[in-house]
């Protein structure tokens, strides 16, 4: 009877620390993997279009330090997927290298470290776009466009179990993965221990996001799942923290459309008839879960493009009067924009805080608070023009001309009296999958051993 | 008549994926849960109206059991994260869910 034991320190790791005395009770707990997520593309497109990390590096080194040195005192594999945020090469070359850098500081004897990159080349997404067999758009997308294509910088593939699987029977103590499923990254490790598929994309489910998963709520807490014979337990580490029916059950619906289906490469984990049993006060024992093989793997693409520089102006309003013909005063300054730059390719952004700044169409209130901050971006080719548009944008609602106001001496209140650059603006270009004959294809692998 | 807020133990919105954003009302009580699900105050129809959006953006409305909790997931215009989106992980867009009125008389 199969027996697998994993720990899952942090959910997303790198975005904010992991919490240190719920991890020990969890490495005391006598895991066979210690393994975590490092990516999400909850972060926007900016990270991956620039290939820069949204997470400090020292918050990444002060985990990755954590989960390497107590792994290695314990003797088992730790397993990382997407890397530095994004899973980019860049980000896998970074966290190797800290990764050495840590086993050099701490004197750490020798160890196999195997490594995966994402990356996919334009060139290799251009022959299946427009082919029989094209790039499939997710979530009411298109097929991808060769002029979408093109608009793109940068593309990711997101990793199911396979190249994690490879690096373990190729004996690795230490995976560092590119863009990967979150659930994969601990699937690998269980199937690799002989789970069934149905288990380890369980498990692999239920520990993504490490105590998102146990009640009451605080992240960053170290969760112990577990597949023994048939079904998986999940426990939580934190003496104050439970995994409990309602807290897993609730956890398979959490980031997604609906509750009941994960796809990765490779198939599908169907949740539909899964059992909950609270076994202990901190533990909850889930069966019933379903795999379901794809008749052909088709790798899920994310992609981001460049739509320009991007600058950030700040201005707020006070008089009644204005603020109720808002509208109005933004026309103005658009305008005010419009015929200076013309027919240029640039783009202006109002988020008009007090009145729809956080949903914007979707506010059901429509009466405006007593003060309103507008936060004005300005996107265009280049910096210069970037920051003149922003610049243009923003001072414009100063001198906007509404027929009554009282006051004719500025029409709104600045904090500052400047433009801010902010990071370029990306957008989503792909989001889409591509079908591929050989699961590791996209994921070429590499050993290297660490240590004196 | 008691708001939602006062029956659910969670309600939030977070990103599903780059174009979507999905929305979780959880209760901890069977049968408050069956009392809001059988009041019709949560129905993909009441869920446009309330968000001043067609029914075609609506992508799923799930009632889902296990957890005792009901889900919509709703299309955005613009993929997470484009300059200009306020929201960048979808996760301050259930407010107006908080207020939604339940007769707990019946």
């Amino acid at each position: 009877m199969s027996s697998i034991k994993i720990i899952c320190p942090n959910g997303h790791l790198g975005f904010a620390p992991l919490k240190l005395e719920s991890f020990l009770r969890g490495v005391e707990a006598g895991p066979d993997f210690i393994a975590a997520d490092s990516g999400s593309d909850d972060i926007g497109p900016v990270p991956l279009g620039s290939d820069t990390c949204t997470s400090p590096e020292a918050w990444q080194r002060q985990d990755l330090e954590a989960m390497l040195l107590a792994a290695r005192r314990i003797g088992v594999p730790m397993i990382i997927g997407s890397s530095g945020d994004t899973g980019t090469n860049s980000r896998v070359d970074r966290y190797v290298e800290l990764i050495r850098e840590i086993a050099s500081e701490h004197g750490l004897t020798p160890f196999k470290l195997g490594y995966f990159y994402s990356e996919v080349e334009k060139e290799r997404v251009r022959k299946a776009v427009g082919s029989s067999n094209p790039v499939l758009g997710l979530d009411g997308r298109d097929a991808l466009s060769e002029a979408e294509l093109d608009a793109t910088e940068r593309i990711v593939a997101m990793a199911g179990v396979h190249p994690f699987m490879k690096l373990l029977d190729e004996g690795c103590d230490v995976i560092i993965g590119g863009r990967s499923s979150d659930c994969a990254i601990f699937a690998a490790a269980a199937l690799h221990r002989g789970a069934s598929e149905a288990d380890a994309y369980y498990l692999g489910k239920v520990l993504e996001c490490a105590s998102f998963c146990a009640e009451p709520y605080g992240a960053k807490e170290t969760v112990l799942g577990a597949v023994a014979g048939s079904g998986v337990t999940v426990t939580a580490m934190h003496p104050d923290q439970r995994c409990t029916i309602a807290s897993v059950s609730g956890h398979a619906m959490y980031e997604r459309s609906n509750p009941y289906d994960e796809f990765v490469a490779g198939g599908r984990l169907d949740m539909r008839n899964c059992h909950y049993e609270q076994i202990d006060a901190r533990t909850t024992k889930v069966t019933g879960q379903r795999f379901e093989p794809a008749e052909r793997i088709r790798v899920k693409l994310e992609g981001a493009g460049k739509t320009g520089e991007r600058f950030v102006g700040i201005a707020s309003v006070r008089d009644p009067y204005t603020i109720a013909n808002i509208d109005q005063v933004i026309a103005w300054a658009k305008q005010q924009t419009a015929e200076r730059f013309g027919n240029s390719p640039y783009e202006l952004f109002y988020n008009v805080f007090g009145k729809n700044g956080v949903m914007g169409e979707l506010e059901p209130v429509k009466v405006p608070a007593h003060e309103l901050c507008i936060v004005v971006q300005g996107v265009a080719p280049t910096v210069e023009m970037a920051e003149e548009v922003c610049m243009t944008g923003t001072r414009q609602l100063f001198y906007a001309r509404l027929p009554e106001v009282k006051g004719t001496a500025g029409g709104v209140a600045f904090v500052l009296d400047e433009v801010l650059k902010a990071s370029p603006a990306y957008r989503w270009t792909v989001n889409h999958t591509l079908a591929v004959d050989d699961p590791l294809e996209l994921f070429p692998t590499h050993t290297v051993t660490i240590g004196v | 008549m008691k708001k939602l807020s006062e029956l659910a133990k969670t309600i939030r919105s977070k990103n599903a994926g780059v174009d979507k954003i999905t929305f979780d009302i959880i209760f901890t009580d069977r049968a408050v849960y069956d009392h809001v699900r059988a009041s019709k105050v949560l129905t993909p129809a009441t869920v446009a109206t309330l968000y001043g959006i067609d029914q075609s953006r609506i992508a799923e409305f799930v009632e889902y059991d296990p957890a005792c909790a009901i889900k919509f997931t709703i299309y955005r215009l613009r993929p997470s994260g484009s300059a200009g989106d306020p929201d960048i992980f979808g996760a301050q867009q259930y407010a107006p869910l908080l207020d939604i009125e339940v007769d707990i008389s019946a």
